[in-house]
């Protein structure tokens, strides 16, 4: 029989799963695998290692109030939130969609009744659950040590510190991912968050540094540039949120507080959902036009 | 069932699918068949809409592109090597995917059963042979029983006992009503499990046909070498070219390019004008054109 005898236009019934059942069924997955994974786990402990390690000293230190006047445990935290929370998420995110693709697991798991959409959020749930697991133990942990201690830092701050770790922890997962979407090895892409880690936490300040002293840049578009990193958009939002101030940031900080006080809050919070958000509808955008091979 | 009008995809400088048209009623088996890159698994990827491509594809009156979900959930796919996380258990992987299937109730037994790989829910994936993965992938495949199973040269990473015992059971699957979409490039797997070819080359169909007439076809492109001791070549050349027949000088004989059904005929001209032939062998186009190449 040739194939034009063959044509037929008869539609079968077809039943797919709702998006909303996809979603949660590869984010349960994403989130048990992320959890077992020995890279989770040992990002996890340096987290928790290093955050009671400064709770610890910091609460059998002197005093509770540090160099400009905010809670040396806190700014202790800070700190290490900044250096370990988004190398986690960035290096998660980046071997995502990349290694999936390179293993073939990805095609197979397509060739399914899945949505390309479908499958990216049910990762960037699951995986954002695991993030979350982790930032909320390690800094519960630290709140277990402190109030062991007797430490000084309330349990309200230690919660707004979680959160704002959390919202720094899905802009790096959303970062991460695109790198993923857009590398054809997972090696490349992890390589990429690494850089780019590096250039958030390191290059960018010693960037605006210089360019501040050679190009004498305006205070105010220091503050934009500083803005613009979302390491220095949590770093600014936690001090604000814990002191109300930010003026050890210098010039940027006085000019930032002169000008926008209680703006601040809300310049920050759009800074890190912008971070959490462009980034992901650009994977989305990618994940879409790329080849699952 | 499936309906490809004038697919065409290019990957770059190269095509990989030009103006394909082919279709797949219900119930029935058509094998995708060609060398390596001749376009067999581009076929099978845009069917699952796994790519971008020019012309219509319809899966059961879907259309993968706009209704690629849809289209997807009348589809069980095995690709070529099951590539899954390893670490995950045959019952997980089995649960995952009837969910992603829709799939409300799976009986474990049955299913694993069915494939031929009973008691082995507990095993993780990275334990399992390459035979035990494809029934796996096959397992999967058949959650929810879809109406069309696509399979993209399921039987290339077996050994030959695997291999023969998976297009056994194969067999015994698309006897059930199931239309099958499959590649390969092995005579024997086309054989047994088509109804009909399409037979590709280099991203273009050649034939489509019967399989009845698959091995006939097949048999066109044959090359026979020919071993004649050095003295009677240029003589049996001569007397090959003089009934028809284009024969070319290679190594200890000569190579004739011959109709499948005229593949004795050179032998038995030569044996009629008393030239001897120490042996022969019938190479496929490809093994003669690599043995002039290695002559030259």
């Amino acid at each position: 029989m040739s194939t034009a005898a063959l044509l037929s236009t008869d539609t079968i019934e077809a039943h797919a799963p709702s998006m909303v059942s996809n979603v949660l069924t590869l984010a349960w997955r994403e989130l048990r695998d992320s959890l077992r994974a020995r890279s989770f786990l040992l990002y996890s402990l340096a987290f928790l290692a290093l955050g009671l390690g400064v709770s610890y000293v910091s609460a059998a230190g002197t005093g509770s109030l540090g160099l400009s006047g905010f809670g040396r445990t806190t700014a202790g935290l800070i700190n290490i939130v900044l250096l370990v929370v988004p190398l986690m998420a960035l290096s998660t995110g980046a071997s995502a969609i990349a290694g999936d693709r390179e293993r073939g697991m990805l095609l197979f798991l397509l060739a399914q009744p899945v949505s390309r959409l479908e499958v990216l959020l049910g990762k960037y749930i699951g995986l954002a659950g695991a993030l979350i697991a982790c930032v909320t133990l390690g800094l519960g942990a630290c709140s277990l040590v402190l109030a062991w201690q007797g430490g000084t830092t309330e349990p309200r701050t230690m919660l707004w510190l979680a959160g704002l770790s959390i919202l720094l922890a899905l802009s790096m997962l959303s970062l991460g991912m695109l790198v993923s979407a857009l590398a054809r090895k997972a090696s490349v892409a992890v390589g990429t968050a690494v850089f780019l880690w590096l250039a958030l936490v390191f290059v960018t300040d010693l960037g605006i540094m210089a360019g501040t002293l050679a190009l004498r840049l305006p205070v105010k578009t220091l503050f934009v540039l500083t803005l613009s990193n979302p390491l220095q958009a949590f770093k600014m939002w936690a001090l604000h949120s814990i002191d109300a101030s930010i003026d050890v940031l210098g010039p940027a900080g006085l000019y930032a507080m002169d000008t926008y006080n209680d703006l601040l809050p809300w310049m920050f919070g759009a800074s890190m959902v912008a971070w959490i958000a462009l980034p992901l509808v650009a994977t989305a955008f990618f994940f879409r036009m790329r080849s699952p091979v | 069932m499936i309906r490809i009008d004038r697919l065409t995809k290019i990957f770059g400088k190269f095509t990989a699918a030009s103006d394909i048209s082919l279709a797949l009623n219900r119930g029935e088996s058509l094998a995708l068949w060609g060398s390596n890159g001749a376009g067999k698994t581009t076929i099978i990827r845009c069917v699952l809409g796994l790519l971008s491509f020019k012309g219509t594809i319809t899966v059961g009156g879907r259309d993968v592109t706009r209704e690629g979900k849809l289209a997807r959930s009348l589809i069980g796919y095995v690709p070529q090597e099951l590539a899954f996380y390893d670490d995950l258990r045959v019952w997980e992987a089995i649960t995952l995917f009837a969910r992603l299937k829709g799939v409300a109730r799976v009986d474990l037994d049955t299913t694993l059963d069915h494939v031929g790989i009973p008691d082995q829910g507990g095993k993780r994936i990275r334990e399992l042979s390459g035979g035990m993965k494809q029934r796996l992938a096959l397992a999967i495949a058949l959650l929810g029983d879809p109406p069309l199973l696509v399979l993209d040269e399921v039987t290339a990473s077996l050994d030959v006992c695997g291999r023969a015992e998976l297009v056994a059971l194969l067999g015994r699957l698309s006897g059930q009503g199931r239309s099958l979409l499959f590649a390969s490039h092995r005579a024997d797997e086309v054989t047994s499990l088509a109804q009909r070819v399409l037979m590709l080359e280099n991203g273009k169909v050649t034939a489509e046909v019967p399989v009845s007439q698959f091995v006939a076809t097949l048999g066109a492109g044959s090359v026979l070498h020919l071993h004649i001791p050095a003295p009677s070549r240029s003589i049996a050349i001569e007397l090959l070219r003089g009934h028809g027949f284009a024969p070319t000088l290679n190594g200890v004989g000569i190579l004739v390019p011959v109709p499948a059904t005229q593949k004795a005929v050179p032998l038995r001209l030569l044996a009629e004008a008393r030239l001897s032939v120490d042996d022969f062998e019938l190479l496929s186009p490809r093994d003669a054109s690599l043995s002039r190449e290695n002559h030259a």
